[in-house]
């Protein structure tokens, strides 16, 4: 079964399941990163890890490498697209001021929202029982 | 020349046990000819039928509102008094209807099913079970959005942009019901056409006839191409736009609320971030048939073939640049309004060039002003009034002035009528005898013409004075705004309403000169206008499997005409040299 | 029967692989724009961590695990029709298909106890983009499954086994989206 998968440029099973292997570590790691406790550590290992998670699954298990170079330019222009919506569009939805305007709404949704969690309180009509951890308002 | 089999394509091979077999059966019953067909010629009739259909019902529901406006208060003959709810309603859906069941279907879908195949000399799309999925999803759609004019409350009035929160609640938009089946009705046809498209992309890509290099396809067809994967790169958000203000609507989620941490600005960016490269979606099409037309009857070898595409991609490119000058006045970021105002302005260049090209193209050519030729070259003229005025309003400045006036609607009417009506007849006078093996009359073609875009000219005019004016869009009555309801403006309503009724009225000669056609006009040749392109190779109309026989091969660009060394004006692109 | 349009590569990428990478692009788009919107809601709104406190990191990264592996045995599934072989084909598509229904089925417990809590949908925005995304996300999870099931009934007589590597395609972008996905919902707190 390998050799003919060799004549093809593909890989063997035991190189998939090698490569299975390192993603559940890579899992491993992004979920032991919030432990640390550092914000930056933890994107770091939680978005640094899915780009080289996301990496190994297109080039290994898509096959990207071996697919026609313009496959790839598509993709990433697909992304590339993206990131342009978000840069024409956050700063009017991120931000809550820029140069001669006020999005009072959002401060003021901001500044509730924080309030209702330093008490605890879940916000919504039909909220439940388990109150909001404290740690939930830490990042602020 | 037959191109060689692969061993898959053993006959009967697995489509049988899961397709009821529709496509195997030779003599072929009504609703499997008509209705279930999966052969991209009839597929192409459903979709320009389809769009005649509802391009009808938006011609009705711009009769009776435009009737409102300049006679205000009238109860319209065959339509009733119009009020202020259903004034909403019947523009909204005008709206969109003329975009997205009219134009979308008509250019893309029916003349890309119609032509992409035989112009590049294959035998069907690649994937004829999914193109029939497609339109049976559209005409689903289609369905919907007729239903909802006739739910309780009555159909959607927030606009074709549908700007939450008038669109995301029932207690400000007034229809509960409509309001959703328009966004479903819009959500369904979204999905028809990246079905549609994709199918449209890997044929072009994949299946063109053995010698045909991607250089050397029509320009209409990569036009159609390029359109396809301007939808699909953009659609995307808007897709997701429609899922959250579907929740917002029904679910109680507040993505477009300000009251509750939404952002009504969020849904203007996911539009608009589709909705500007939709509007060259429906451009480019039309474009590129403008293109076959311009060279065929000049009989001259296109101008700079590669300088349209390439101006054609990076236009396409571009038109992702731009979008947020739709909302100049929507309290952006004031710095971004700056970097869209300039990416604006760099968009008209390509455009411009474009135009300047197709003029280089007559350019001491031998014109013959047949129907189809009149058609593309009202086009050029009147699309550019259309492209310039864009300008006005890309500058922010000015912008502040002419948003939301009739400056803005006659502007993108100037685009869409040449796009969606000037280049469609365009298109289907030039390519009827392929299609019904029949002539249309040149005759009533030029009167169908003439009395087409003289009347659309007197329709619009006024309305860029009235909008300089400082008319507000999408208002029932002028009535109540002293100074606005003055004689003099109400006078140009008044001339702009009547020459709808001209323009209207003239289609009939259409209708009638299309079916009578249709059925009883001259037999077509092959190749009535000497053309060059593959499906003048074929019969008209072209049977089943479009190149019976031998699939044609090809050895030359499409538009040697006039080429010195020949003794015939024009070289068909499959005649071995 | 297909068309000879079907079986020409002008390209030299077959025609349905070509259209399978078309339909991951624009399905990239649709992604793109519903988690570019919520990226956008998180950073503008620090309360979110807050509300994200509450999403259950154990069946988040018991569904990661999931998906990676079932990823793997759609390669292995690829792998084995590359050898003609349709019934190991078939057999691994199906342990993919198991992937997908356990996903499903740890979903549902999660939002279950969720809903419980008062975390519904409409709780706040920080819920309603989260259960819109896992829930389209979820539709192509369950779309993904019935695809394969149909290829692999194909694949174990023998026929259309170039089709088992597209639906394997497919399965892989369904599970980079939960990749992103992941660390969006779950981690990020
Ligand atoms: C391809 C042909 C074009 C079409 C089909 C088209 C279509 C449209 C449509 C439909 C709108 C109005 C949307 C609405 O508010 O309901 C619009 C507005 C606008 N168009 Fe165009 N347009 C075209 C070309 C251009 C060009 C070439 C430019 C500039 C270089 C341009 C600049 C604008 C601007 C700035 C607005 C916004 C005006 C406002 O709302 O205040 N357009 N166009
Ligand atoms: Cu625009």
């Amino acid at each position: 079964m390998s050799e003919a998968a060799a004549d093809h440029g593909h890989h063997t099973p035991a190189f998939y399941v090698k490569i299975w292997v390192i993603l559940l570590m890579l899992l491993g790691v992004s979920l032991a990163g919030p432990e640390i406790g550092i914000q930056w550590v933890t994107l770091l290992t939680a978005f640094g890890i899915a780009v080289v998670k996301a990496y190994l699954v297109a080039k290994n298990f898509m096959h990207l490498n071996l697919e026609r170079r313009y496959v790839v330019y598509l993709l990433l222009t697909a992304v590339a697209f993206m990131f342009l919506f978000y840069a024409g569009t956050s700063p009017d939805i991120m931000n809550h001021v820029g140069r001669n305007w006020t999005n009072v709404a959002a401060q003021a949704e901001v500044e509730r929202a924080t309030e209702a969690l330093n008490h605890e309180v879940p916000h919504g009509a039909d909220h439940g029982a388990e109150p909001a951890s404290a740690e939930g308002a830490e990042h602020h | 020349m037959a191109q060689p089999e692969t061993p898959e394509t053993e006959p009967h091979s697995e489509h049988t046990g899961d397709d009821h077999g529709h496509d195997d059966h030779h003599e072929q019953s009504f609703v499997s000819k008509y209705i279930l067909s999966t052969d991209h010629k009839m597929i192409a009739m459903q979709y320009m039928f389809t769009g005649m259909i509802m391009a009808l019902i938006g011609g009705f529901m711009v009769y009776a509102f435009r009737t409102q406006l300049a006679y205000p208060g009238i109860s319209v003959p065959g339509y009733g008094t119009v009020s202020a709810g259903e004034y909403n309603a019947l523009v909204t859906n005008h709206g969109t209807i003329m975009i997205f069941w009219v134009a979308m279907p008509v250019l893309i879908a029916a003349f890309g099913n119609y032509l992409i195949p035989l112009m590049l000399g294959c035998d069907d799309m690649v994937f004829p079970r999914l193109n029939r999925l497609s339109y049976q999803i559209f005409l689903l759609s289609a369905i919907v959005l007729v239903v909802s004019f006739f739910v309780p409350g009555g159909g959607f009035g927030g606009a074709w942009t549908a700007y939450p929160p008038l669109s995301a609640k029932a207690e400000y938009s007034l229809t509960p019901l409509g309001s959703t089946l328009w966004l479903v009705a819009v959500a369904l046809e979204f999905v028809a056409f990246l079905i549609g498209g994709i199918n449209f992309v890997t044929t072009a890509m994949n299946s063109r006839a053995p010698g045909m290099k991607m250089f050397d396809m029509p320009i209409v067809i990569w036009m159609i191409v390029i359109a396809s994967i301007l939808f699909m790169a953009s659609v995307g958000p808007l897709i997701a736009g429609a899922v959250m203000l579907f929740f917002d609507q029904n679910v109680g989620t507040a993505f477009f609320d300000p009251d509750r941490g939404g952002d009504p600005m969020l849904w203007q960016h996911l539009f608009w971030f589709f909705g500007h490269p939709e509007v060259y979606v429906v451009l480019l099409p039309a474009c590129g048939i403008t293109a076959e037309i311009l060279t065929v009857f000049s009989r001259k070898k296109m101008f700079a073939y590669k300088t349209v595409i390439n101006t054609a991609l990076g236009t396409g490119i571009l038109s992702f640049f731009v979008w947020a000058h739709h909302q100049f006045i929507s309290g952006i970021d004031p710095r971004m309004a700056n970097v869209f105002t300039i990416t604006t302005v760099i968009i008209s260049i390509p455009i411009a060039e474009m135009m300047f090209v197709y003029v280089a193209t007559l350019y001491g050519g031998s014109i013959t002003f047949s129907t189809p030729m009149l058609w593309a070259l009202s086009f050029v003229v009147e699309f550019l009034l259309g492209g310039v005025t864009g300008l006005f309003l890309g500058a922010s400045g000015a912008d502040i002035y002419f948003h939301d006036t009739y400056f803005v609607l006659a502007h993108f009417h100037y685009t869409f009528v040449p796009i969606a009506i000037l280049g469609t007849f365009a298109g289907i006078t030039f390519w009827f005898p392929k299609m019904f093996g029949r002539m249309m009359s040149d005759k009533w073609g030029k009167i169908h013409f003439w009395g087409t875009v003289i009347p659309f000219n007197l329709i619009f005019i006024p309305l860029f004075m009235l909008g300089a004016a400082g008319q507000h869009r999408r208002i029932y009555s002028y009535e109540n705004f002293p100074e606005l309801a003055v004689p003099a403006l109400q006078d140009l309503r008044i001339l702009a309403t009547n020459s709808l009724y001209v323009m209207l009225a003239f289609q009939v000669i259409f209708l009638i000169n299309f079916f009578y056609s249709a059925f009883k006009g001259k037999k077509a040749s092959k190749n009535p206008w000497d053309s060059n392109t593959l499906e003048w190779t074929a019969a008209s109309p072209p049977p089943h499997g479009n190149f019976p026989g031998a699939m044609p091969n090809v050895y030359r660009g499409p538009y040697e005409y006039s080429h010195p060394d020949r003794e015939d004006d024009f070289w068909p692109q499959d005649e071995p040299a | 029967m297909k068309p000879i349009a079907t079986t020409r590569s002008a390209t030299g990428i077959p025609t349905g692989k070509l259209a399978v990478w078309w339909l991951i692009a624009s399905e990239i788009v649709i992604f793109g724009g519903l988690l570019g919107s919520y990226i956008m809601h998180r950073l503008g709104h620090p309360e979110f961590g807050g509300y994200a406190s509450h999403t259950n990191t154990v069946a988040g990264a018991i569904n990661t695990f999931v998906l990676l592996t079932s990823s793997l045995t759609a390669v292995l599934a690829h792998h084995a029709a590359e050898q003609k072989d349709g019934e190991k084909a078939f057999k691994y598509l199906w342990f993919t298909i198991a992937g997908a229904a356990t996903f499903v089925i740890v979903k549902s417990f999660e939002w279950h106890h969720e809903i419980e809590q008062g975390y519904t949908v409409t709780a706040n925005m920080f819920w309603s983009f989260y259960y819109c995304a896992a829930g389209l996300h979820g539709l192509h999870v369950i779309a993904g499954a019935i695809m394969m099931a149909i290829v692999s009934f194909r694949a174990r007589a023998g026929k259309e086994l170039q089709q088992v590597e597209l639906v394997g395609l497919y399965w892989h972008f369904v599970d980079l989206v939960w990749i992103f996905l992941f660390p969006l919902l779950y981690i990020a707190k």
